[in-house]
């Protein structure tokens, strides 16, 4: 059994620092990598891209991305896990396949973990009394069932233990948790059993650390970000782990950003609800046990975790369609810039409600005033200049079609000192509402396919 | 860096009879997100000694009476006296959440800078 194994974090969402995967892997040592894609409304995007093309409805940037540093992990043996595969993990593997065979690259190995997407089967299960009401509001499915547009099961981290078992280099999964992805490699090195929960929990919490890359090592830090040294350059995180579930935080020497116990705590406290009871399909972890030590620089050691048996549910992340929005922005500039954006909203509402448009809400907000302080927002002396920003959503898409024509007549027909409108006539796009369930354990089971190729 | 060195912390002698008003950006950080429509703010003591401040003055009324007009629901705090800091759920903050909200921070990014602004009466020195 290896003594300690380097989990590096490549991606924190889709969209996210285009080079950072391919630093970790040649910066320094590692011997997995981890790259997060999915975020709740993103099942939604590709299962539309996937019944417009049966061959898409995955993390396409991974395609350009195997291209380069395919060579470098079979050279160095990196294993690589990423539930990029989205609603199509095996359209996913094929293309890297196909990477593989443009890159003279022989006997690749890659699993893919299906069994998440449940979209086909609500109706069926349903039937046997699983009602995928939501978990948070309690309301019934059957309010958004005809706009229910994808439907996926959070698993955890044994099927990927599964695939890397059987050999696989790289694990495509479909929605698996974050956390998943970094706790596999330590299952799988260290032998941990399923009901070993203080490990599993500490695996958990280093995947909680690593889930949201460079917001770990100095990005987004709010303790001091003027101290953070080369942003332009930074090095995504890396998980040194050992088999008591003890694990190192830090990032390749020569790199950009930091690695503190401030900069590990900002990343623990994000997105967390309480603290003892941090649930995930493998376990229950215990966020109030966590012992942090600032070791060397940029080395924290994250200890002492405690965790408790794993409920009898899987989270489902489903999504439907909700509607329309649209946003209109116009920029006013001295004198009496928020007056005049004020004025031009006051003109604008008073417009909309002439056309009788039905809209189930219109929000106004100030940029440069009032957009993250709201009430709380002082004025703290003259304006240079500020962004009005109006906001609709609507269900009749006429009505959100026919406000983005009422933006720039204020131009010509409202106060004074006005720009920013070069973008044309705002767009109107679709709202994807997340719903959030439960599904019994025993009502879904993962699939493991591993091939050579 | 600043302030986070639990060897060097400074003397905290309460001041009897006079009160210090700070605002919390001198005493903590903080992050925050969401999830659906509750947003989250984890708020950590910049020192060992400054945690009991935050478990103090950072009381449920005060956070939510801070957010009055932001936060429609209610306001849930959780203890992390490991990490020297509080997470507080504000329910009903993110004009709907996801693609829903019109609010330019829909994810509730910037909550962490309205809570950082709040300013504190206390009775101790820091």
């Amino acid at each position: 059994m290896k003594q300690s194994i380097r989990i590096a974090s490549g991606q924190g969402f889709w969209g996210d620092l285009q080079t950072a995967p391919v630093d970790q892997v040649r910066n320094g040592p590692v011997d997995y990598m981890m790259m997060d894609y999915l975020a709740e409304v993103t099942m939604s995007i590709l299962q539309k891209q996937k019944m417009k093309d049966p061959n898409l409805g995955y993390a396409k940037d991974l395609v350009p991305l195997f291209e380069e540093i395919l060579p470098d992990i079979v050279k160095k043996k990196i294993t690589v896990i990423t539930n990029g595969g989205g609603v199509n993990p095996i359209a996913c593997r094929n293309a890297i396949f196909a990477v593989a065979d443009k890159l003279r690259i022989k006997n690749l190995k890659v699993g893919v973990v299906l069994g998440d997407d449940i979209l086909g089967q609500i109706d069926a299960l349903a039937a046997q009394g699983i009602k995928l009401d939501n978990m948070e509001t309690g309301e019934r499915l059957e309010s958004v069932r005809s706009n229910v547009i994808s439907a996926n099961v959070y698993f955890g981290a044994f099927p990927i233990v599964e695939a890397l078992r059987q050999g696989a280099q790289i694990v495509i999964t479909g929605r698996t948790t974050d956390t998943g992805l970094t706790l596999a490699p330590m299952i799988y090195e260290f032998g941990w059993s399923d009901s070993d929960w203080d490990k599993l929990a500490a695996g958990t919490v280093a995947g909680h650390i690593l889930e949201c890359g460079g917001q770990t090592s100095g990005g987004n830090f709010s303790a001091d970000w003027k101290s953070v040294p080369d942003l332009a350059h930074i090095g995504f995180p890396i998980a040194e782990a050992g088999p008591d579930g003890t694990v190192v935080i830090t990032k390749h020497d020569r790199t950009g950003g930091l690695v503190s116990s401030a900069s590990v705590k900002e990343q623990l406290v994000y997105e967390i609800g309480d603290p003892k009871n941090y649930i995930t399909p493998d376990c229950i972890a215990d966020f109030t046990t966590i012992q942090l030590k600032d070791t060397s620089l940029d080395r924290v050691e994250v200890s002492g975790v405690k965790g408790k048996p794993s409920t009898g549910f899987y989270k489902v992340s489903m999504s439907y369609f909700d509607g329309y929005t649209a946003f209109g922005t116009l920029t006013y500039a001295w004198p009496d810039a928020l007056e005049k954006a004020s004025k031009a909203d006051q003109i604008l509402r008073i417009r909309l409600c002439d056309l009788r448009l039905n809209f189930d809400e219109i929000r106004t907000e100030f940029l440069g005033y009032d957009s993250c302080f709201g009430p709380l927002s002082k004025n703290t002396g003259t304006l240079n200049e500020v962004v009005m920003r109006v906001g609709v959503r609507s269900r009749d898409k006429e009505a959100v079609n026919r406000f983005s024509k009422e933006i720039a007549p204020l131009i010509l027909t409202g106060p004074p000192s006005v720009t920013g409108f070069a973008g044309g006539r705002p767009k109107p796009s679709e709202v994807i509402a997340y719903w959030p369930a439960l599904i019994p354990k025993t009502a879904v089971t993962p699939k493991v396919i591993v091939e050579q190729h | 860096m600043a302030g986070v060195d639990p060897e060097n912390s400074g003397d905290s002698k309460s001041h009897s009879g006079t009160t210090l008003t700070i605002q919390l950006i001198q005493i903590a950080h903080a992050r925050s997100g969401d999830k659906g429509d509750t947003g989250n703010v984890g708020v950590i003591a910049r020192k060992p000694e400054y945690y009991p401040l935050l478990e103090k003055y950072l009381t449920v009324e005060r956070v939510q009476s801070h957010f009055a007009g932001i936060c429609r629901g209610k306001v849930e705090r959780y203890e992390l006296p490991n990490l020297g800091a509080l997470n507080f759920l504000l329910h009903e903050s993110l004009g709907g959440g996801g693609t829903r909200s019109l609010k330019n921070d829909a994810q509730g990014k910037t909550l962490s800078s309205v809570m950082l602004r709040m300013e504190l009466e206390i009775t101790e020195s820091i």
